[in-house]
C-alpha cells in the first residue's frame, strides 16, 4: 500500500526525523533497535541518552562508528541508571549556575532486561528513588542474548535459553518472569508503562508522556529476539502481538499510582498460539502448557482488578 | 593573607573542594571517610556551595554518575575508601579510559578480610593501576591544596584525566591541625569554571565510550597511557604556578635531609612525618638518615626519583600493604624496577609497617637505620613488630 497524501493526513504521527540512523549490526528481524528508533522519535532531538552495554550498544557503536545522531554515553552495564542520574544532576547545575543555556532537554537510560532486572537493578532502584527526572527504558528480550541467550530473572517460564536448557531433570527455565514494572511502580514514580514495538503508536505516546512526567519514569518493553526465541526473522512482529493478545504482556501503564489498561485484547488467545512457534518453547510439554495458561489467567485477572476492571 | 586555623582535616578537604566550586558530588558514606562527604552535604544545604550532592546508593553508582555528570561538563568530585574504592574499581578504569577529570579524595583505608576501618595502604595498592593520576598527602595544608590542584590538573586539555587524592585514614582524616585556606578570589583566578573539551548536549551530540575492536583497542589504550606519563609535564606546572601564587611550594618527590647521607627511607602519606621524627631523633645522636617522599605515585615519577636516589648506597622501603604474594610490596617493586633499568648500586630493604592501623613508632625507624631490625626475614621483607 502507498499513501501519498500521509503526511497531510496524519500530519501528527511519527515524526520522520531519524535518531538511531541505518547501518547498525543489530540481527534480522530485531525488534528491541525498532523499539528504540521509535521511542527515540517520540523523545525528540533534545535528548541524551546513556546506555548499558548489551544488544543496542554493541550493535551502534564499534569505535570509530556511530549508529547515534544524539548525545550518548555508555559506562559499563550494571549502571546506567547511575549514569543518567549524573548526567541530569550535571546539567541541572550547570543551567542553574548559567553556565549552559536553559533548555528542555531529557535524559534517558536504556538497558536490557540483564542490565534492568538482574544487575542494574540497585542502581535503577536508587535512581528511581532519588526522583531524577529522567526516563528509564528497559528492552526486555527475555535474555542476554547478546552475550548468546543465557537466562536472566526476566526469561519467561519454561524457556529454552543456553543456561537454562531443558533435559532430564529439568523444564528449562524454572523460575517465573519477575514483574519489573510493578518494581519500578513501588518507588512511586509518577510513571510507568508496558509497550512493544508491534503496537508503535501505543508507544510512542507511552514514551511522550514520559517526557513529560516531572520525576522518573519507567517503561518497560517487550522486544522480540528472533535470534533467541527460535522465530523466523519476519515474524517479529507477529510475535509481539500474540505475547499482548494472549495476556502474556499486557499492555498498560501506572499513572500516579493509577493502573490503566491501554489496550484489553480480550478474548485472550490460548498461549499455546504464543508458545507453539517459538523455538524456544519447543520441548514444553502439555502440563507445563497449562500450568503457563493458568499463571496467564492469574495475572490477568490480577491486573484487571488493578484496572478497576471487573467482568 | 589568609590565616591558618585549627581544623579537623576531613572538614577542611571539603572546604578545599568548597573553594574549587565543585559542581556535582556523588558519594556513598564509608568510614572513615564519612566526615568529608556530611560537610560536602552540609554546604550544599546551607547553600554556601552551589553543587548537586546525589546520595547515591553504592561507591559503584557514585563512580557512574561522577562519570555521567563529568560527561556532562560539571566539575565532579567523590570521597572513598577501602571497600567504597574496591566496588567502585571497574568504574576506576572507565573513568580514566573516557577521560574525565574527576577528582576523588580517597582516604586509605585497610580491605576486609578481617574487616578493618583502620588505615593503610592496600586499598589504594589494589587500584593503583586504574589509570588515574595519584598524589598522595603528608598533612592536611597537603590535602587542601592538592584538591585545589588536583581539578587543575585534571581539567588540563594535555591531560583530562582523574585524579585521586590520597590522605591516610584517620591519622591524617581525623587529626585537627592548623591549616591555611587560601581566599576564593585566588583559587577562582588559579581555577577557572571546567569548560570541556566535548560533553554532552544535544547541541553537538558525541558517543562516548565506544568499544573498540582489536585493530584499535591497543592504539586507544597507548593514547591513554602517553597522556598519563605525559601528565607530569602538567602536574609539575601546576605545583609550580600554585608555589608562585600561593606560597607552598610542592614537588613530585620531595626529600627531608637526604644531603650529608646515604641512606635514606622511601614512603607515602603521613607516615612521612613519623620518620622525620626518626631522623632528627638520630640527628640529635649524630647520625645522618634521610627521607625520600613520593607525592606523586602514578604516573611514577622516574626521573625525580632518580635524581633523589643518585649518591645513595642503602634505601629503605616502607610501605603499608601486603605483598599478596608477591615478591615485594608494590611500592619496592617500583622502584626496584628502577634501579634495576638505571644499573644503580643501591641496597635495597622492604619493611612493612602500619596495617590495618597499626601504630608506627617513631623508634622503628631508628632501630631500621641501626640495623636492629633485619632487612631479611625467611622472606624478602620485614613486616615490623607481626607476632607469628
Amino acid at each position: 500500500m502507498n499513501f501519498p497524501e500521509l503526511d497531510i493526513y496524519a500530519a501528527d504521527t511519527i515524526p520522520k526525523e531519524e535518531f538511531a540512523v541505518p547501518g547498525h549490526r543489530a540481527c534480522q528481524g530485531c525488534a528491541e533497535i525498532l523499539a528504540l528508533r521509535i521511542a527515540l522519535k517520540a523523545l525528540g532531538r533534545n535528548t541524551i541518552i546513556a546506555m548499558a552495554t548489551g544488544c543496542m550498544e554493541i550493535i551502534s557503536t564499534p569505535l570509530p562508528l556511530t549508529d547515534w545522531r544524539l548525545p550518548w554515553i555508555h559506562v559499563a552495564f550494571e549502571n546506567t541508571a547511575a549514569v543518567a542520574s549524573g548526567v541530569e544532576s550535571a546539567l541541572k547545575i550547570l543551567v542553574d549556575k548559567g553556565r549552559i543555556p536553559k533548555k528542555d532537554i531529557h535524559v534517558i537510560a536504556v538497558a536490557g532486561d540483564g542490565g534492568t532486572s538482574d544487575i542494574g537493578i540497585q542502581a535503577l532502584s536508587g535512581a528511581l528513588e532519588r526522583g531524577h527526572k529522567f526516563t528509564y527504558i528497559c528492552l526486555d528480550n527475555e535474555a542476554y542474548m547478546n552475550t548468546g541467550i543465557q537466562r536472566s530473572s526476566s526469561t519467561p517460564y519454561g524457556a529454552m535459553t543456553t543456561t537454562s536448557p531443558p533435559g532430564k531433570k529439568s523444564i528449562g527455565q524454572s523460575t517465573w518472569k519477575k514483574n519489573m514494572p510493578k518494581i519500578a511502580a513501588a518507588h512511586n514514580i509518577p510513571y510507568v508503562a508496558t509497550a512493544c514495538p508491534s503496537y508503535p503508536f501505543d508507544l510512542f505516546s507511552k514514551v511522550k508522556k514520559a517526557r513529560m512526567v516531572n520525576g522518573p519514569s519507567y517503561i518497560h518493553i517487550l522486544s522480540v529476539c528472533p535470534t533467541g526465541w527460535r522465530i523466523p526473522v519476519n515474524e517479529s512482529i507477529k510475535y509481539g502481538r500474540l505475547a499482548v493478545e494472549t495476556g502474556i504482556f499486557p499492555l498498560y501503564e501506572i499513572e500516579k499510582g493509577k493502573y490503566r489498561l491501554t489496550f484489553n485484547p480480550e478474548p485472550l488467545r490460548q498461549v499455546i498460539d504464543y508458545l507453539s512457534g517459538q523455538g524456544r518453547f519447543r520441548h514444553l510439554t502439555v502440563k507445563t502448557i497449562s500450568a503457563i495458561q493458568e499463571h496467564v489467567k492469574l495475572d490477568w485477572k490480577r491486573l484487571k482488578y488493578l484496572c478497576g476492571i471487573n467482568k | 593573607m589568609s590565616t591558618k586555623k585549627g581544623i579537623e582535616v576531613s572538614i577542611a578537604t571539603s572546604i578545599a573542594a568548597q573553594l574549587a566550586r565543585v559542581e556535582v558530588v556523588a558519594a556513598y558514606p564509608i568510614t572513615p571517610q564519612t566526615h568529608i562527604v556530611e560537610h560536602l552535604s552540609e554546604l550544599v544545604a546551607n547553600g554556601e556551595l552551589e553543587a548537586v550532592y546525589i546520595n547515591v546508593e553504592s561507591e559503584h553508582s557514585a563512580m557512574s554518575a561522577c562519570c555521567g555528570a563529568s560527561a556532562a561538563g560539571a566539575r565532579t568530585f567523590t570521597s572513598t575508601s577501602a571497600q567504597g574504592l574496591e566496588l567502585m574499581h571497574e568504574i576506576l578504569f572507565i573513568a580514566s579510559g573516557l577521560r574525565l577529570p574527576i577528582v576523588m579524595a580517597t582516604v586509605n583505608r585497610a580491605l576486609s578480610s578481617p574487616l578493618s576501618i583502620w588505615g593503610d595502604h592496600s586499598d589504594i595498592m589494589a587500584a593503583r593501576d586504574t589509570g588515574w593520576i595519584m598524589l598522595f598527602c603528608e598533612n592536611g595544608q597537603e590535602v587542601v591544596d592538592t584538591v585545589i590542584m588536583a581539578f587543575k590538573i585534571a581539567e588540563n586539555r594535555n591531560v583530562l584525566l582523574p585524579v585521586m587524592v590520597n590522605l591516610d585514614g584517620f591519622s591524617l582524616s581525623h587529626v585537627i591541625e592548623p591549616i591555611e585556606f587560601p581566599p576564593q578570589k585566588d583559587v577562582d583566578s588559579f581555577l577557572p569554571p571546567y569548560k570541556p573539551l566535548y560533553s554532552l548536549h544535544p547541541d553537538k551530540p558525541v558517543t562516548m565510550g565506544a568499544y573498540a575492536m582489536p585493530e584499535l583497542y591497543t592504539e586507544a589504550k597507548y593514547a591513554q597511557e602517553m597522556a598519563l606519563i605525559n601528565s607530569k609535564k602538567t602536574i609539575v606546572d601546576v605545583m609550580t604556578e600554585f608555589g608562585d601564587k600561593f606560597g607552598r611550594h610542592y614537588k613530585p618527590v620531595e626529600t627531608y635531609n637526604t644531603e650529608n647521607t646515604d641512606f635514606a627511607f622511601i614512603c607515602l602519606g603521613s607516615i612521612n612525618e613519623n620518620i622525620a621524627t626518626a631522623i632528627d631523633e638520630l640527628k640529635s645522636n649524630g647520625k645522618e638518615a634521610g627521607l625520600i617522599k613520593l607525592r606523586l605515585f602514578r604516573p611514577f615519577p622516574k626521573e625525580e626519583l632518580l635524581d633523589a636516589l643518585k649518591d645513595k648506597k642503602r634505601i629503605a622501603v616502607v610501605e603499608r600493604a601486603m605483598p599478596a604474594g608477591a615478591i615485594n610490596g608494590p611500592l619496592y617493586n617500583e622502584i626496584a624496577s628502577l634501579i634495576y633499568n638505571n644499573k644503580l648500586d643501591i641496597t635495597l630493604e622492604n619493611y612493612i609497617v602500619g596495617l590495618g592501623g597499626r601504630d608506627v613508632h617513631p623508634e622503628d625507624f631508628v632501630d631500621v637505620y641501626d640495623k636492629k631490625i633485619a632487612a631479611k626475614t625467611d622472606k624478602n621483607y620485614n613486616v615490623i613488630g607481626v607476632r607469628k
